[in-house]
């Protein structure tokens, strides 16, 4: 039970509905701003949200969700005060954005805040495979290192063509960053940049004939779902390497351990799975393949930027002031 | 040239092997109960020796071998040759410098990217099932971090550059400061470990290198800080570095080299925050197969009296 001063500070702060706890707060132990705003923490209630809604949050203007908590047209209903809704992420699809914008409810997300850190991730992944460099600890660490050269070589990086999918801003990233190991970049987009010097092909399947390696940088949308099918990976064939950092679904995943397992496909880099947490057996003994369980935006530093965007945001609104990422709806 | 002998030191490329056996009298020095057999047998007939990081031609070996011209190493380094032995006998020794530059700027961009990101601890996490109860710890981003290197010469400069990708700030350590760059300059090695998030060694090993990370280098480098060697395992002081490791004294290290290879100190295997490599920093299948052409181009380039490609002496 709040004591009698914390209710009385708690009426004089701003009101934010919270639906679940902020992993990026937690995981750094971080503590939330509660000297700045009185968080209805949804959570922790023992009730249904609906009724811990209709019987806290009737004044709260603003809501922050992360991507495990939709934020439905059914709650926005239930919140007649609410005029913004802020996402700790930087994907969208767990927001009912036709209601907010019939509302006039302002919408900000965290798009750019990990690019670089998932950037990151699928470069590191694309080396680890081409330089076994997981494989090569796994075999120290078995006590495997007795002699000499049994240890199967590696791959060079200079010279080897990369196929960026999807050129958004973590494609660029990716870009710049294996440009500088001497990689040949070309691309496939929803539609060509004008700005960019890379080769552009609009048709998947060319890219991944005039491509060593793929990496999915893209959303899932329905275009994209099973956009890499076996067709695709078959093209890149026996030697081809694929890291996927986006989501999952974009892969044909069933087909993928398949082709990997019988050795049509050259070598996978997986931050993304179509079932999460849940990895495919069949993937677990191939040293080709290395899995990591969706941490490209797992760094300490992203998440301390999050939490000051996450505040910077409230306090902007709520002084009436622009928002530091608004979406446009 | 097929009677011209010579001695292969170790096995370290069958490429290599099946090039030197076509070309010359190759004498596997593996094939022999021992060094003495070989040497009561062979000595006269050799006149190269072909060695690398793990067997070179040190001075004892040399001695053996009246007529040993020309000593062809399968590396870049020379730490494993005697110089000053080669000299005095008037023997030519050539390397493999430059085609393996970049595979091994490329392995210590791994080991930070690996290391910091923890990716081989993922990649664990994930095939131990663990992923199932609960989820992945917080790592740290490369991107942006301060990078120390200790020796900016092909191999450093190429981690530079690849390093100036993430946007990292970079600094060095030289013998003396390189004229053509605007890293930044630092004449003590401990200033540049207490400077930089990430330090790297990628300098040759000499006498004056010789166990450059020490105790006062880690400790600079601190908890914070993480440790990358590509250069030789005798740079470090490696129980020095175990220990720091166990205590918590220093962030982590990526290692591709030990001081005696391939004796790993079994403490590391419980450890998360270290990345450890079979010496495996030039190890791909191009440039295997280029240095190999690059030592035997200097073996033939010898044998026909023509200039060396690649001399050392």
């Amino acid at each position: 039970m709040a004591s009698p001063s914390q209710i009385s500070i708690g009426d004089a702060l701003p009101q934010v509905l919270l639906l679940r706890n902020l992993l990026p707060f937690s995981l750094i132990n971080k503590p939330l701003p509660d000297d700045r705003f009185h968080f209805l923490r949804a959570w922790e209630s023992s009730v249904p949200l609906d009724e811990f809604v209709l019987a806290n949050a009737q004044s709260a203007r603003a809501v922050v969700t992360s991507g495990g908590a939709p934020v439905t047209a059914d709650l926005l209903r239930m919140l007649p005060d609410l005029q913004f809704v802020l996402t700790t992420t930087a994907g969208l699809n767990h927001i009912d954005l036709d209601e907010c914008r019939r509302r006039g409810i302002a919408v900000a997300n965290a798009a750019g805040v990990f690019s670089e850190d998932v950037a990151e991730v699928a470069v590191c992944l694309l080396i680890d495979v081409w330089r076994r460099i997981s494989a090569g600890d796994r075999y120290i660490r078995a006590g495997r290192w007795v002699g000499i050269g049994a240890f199967p070589l590696g791959f060079k990086l200079r010279g080897k063509r990369v196929g960026i999918v999807g050129l958004g801003r973590i494609g660029m990233e990716v870009a710049k960053r294996l440009d500088a190991f001497g990689c040949i970049i070309s691309y496939n987009s929803r539609n060509q940049k004008t700005d960019i010097a890379y080769p552009f092909f609009p048709n998947l399947r060319d890219l991944a004939s005039n491509s060593d390696a793929l990496v999915i940088c893209c959303g899932l949308t329905d275009e994209t779902h099973h956009m890499i099918d076996k067709e695709v990976m078959m093209t890149l064939g026996k030697e081809g390497v694929i890291v996927n950092i986006g989501r999952g679904p974009i892969i044909d995943e069933k087909e993928m351990v398949e082709l990997l397992v019988k050795g049509e496909l050259g070598g996978a880099g997986l931050d993304v799975f179509e079932n999460e947490p849940d990895v495919p057996k069949e993937l677990m003994g191939l040293d080709n393949v290395v899995m990591t369980p969706h941490c490209g935006a797992l760094t300490r530093e992203s998440f301390l930027t999050l939490c000051e965007l996450v505040v910077g945001n409230l306090e902007a609104f709520f002084s009436n002031r622009p928002l530091l990422s608004q979406v446009q709806l | 040239m097929d009677q011209f002998g010579v001695l292969m030191t170790c096995p370290m490329f069958p490429y290599l092997e099946q090039e030197l056996d076509r070309r010359f009298k190759l004498f596997r020095l593996w094939d022999f109960p021992s060094k003495s057999e070989f040497l009561g047998h062979h000595s006269g007939s050799v006149r190269a020796v072909v060695g690398d990081t793990k067997v070179g031609a040190d001075s004892e070996l040399i001695e053996a071998l009246p007529r040993l011209e020309i000593v062809s190493s399968y590396s870049v380094g020379l730490d494993r040759i005697d110089l000053e032995k080669c000299k005095e006998r008037g023997i030519r020794v050539t390397n493999t410098p430059d085609v393996l530059t970049e595979d091994v700027a490329d392995a210590a961009i791994a080991l930070i990217l690996t290391l910091l990101r923890k990716v081989c601890v993922a990649d664990a996490f994930v095939r131990s099932g663990k992923w199932m109860s609960g989820d992945f710890e917080v790592a740290s981003k490369f991107s942006g971090k301060s990078v120390g290197i200790i020796g900016l010469g092909r191999i450093g400069s190429a981690i530079a550059k690849r390093a100036e990708a993430f946007n990292c700030l970079i600094s060095y350590h030289s013998r003396s400061p390189k004229p053509h760059t605007t890293y930044r300059y630092y004449s003590s090695v401990v200033d540049l470990a207490r400077n930089s998030q990430i330090l790297v060694v990628s300098c040759s090993l000499t006498e004056e290198t010789r166990h450059i990370i020490n105790r006062e280098v880690i400790d600079a480098l601190g908890p914070k800080g993480v440790l990358i060697n590509i250069g030789r395992g005798a740079h470090v002081d490696e129980p020095e570095l175990v220990s720091a490791l166990l205590e918590g004294r220093i962030g982590g290290a990526g290692l591709d080299v030990f001081e005696k290879e391939p004796e790993v100190a079994e403490e590391l295997f419980e450890l998360e925050n270290v990345v450890l490599l079979p010496h495996v920093g030039s190890d791909t299948e191009e440039t295997s197969k280029a240095m190999a052409d690059l030592l035997i181009g200097n073996l033939e380039a010898y044998f026909l009296k023509k200039p060396l490609l690649t001399a050392v002496i």
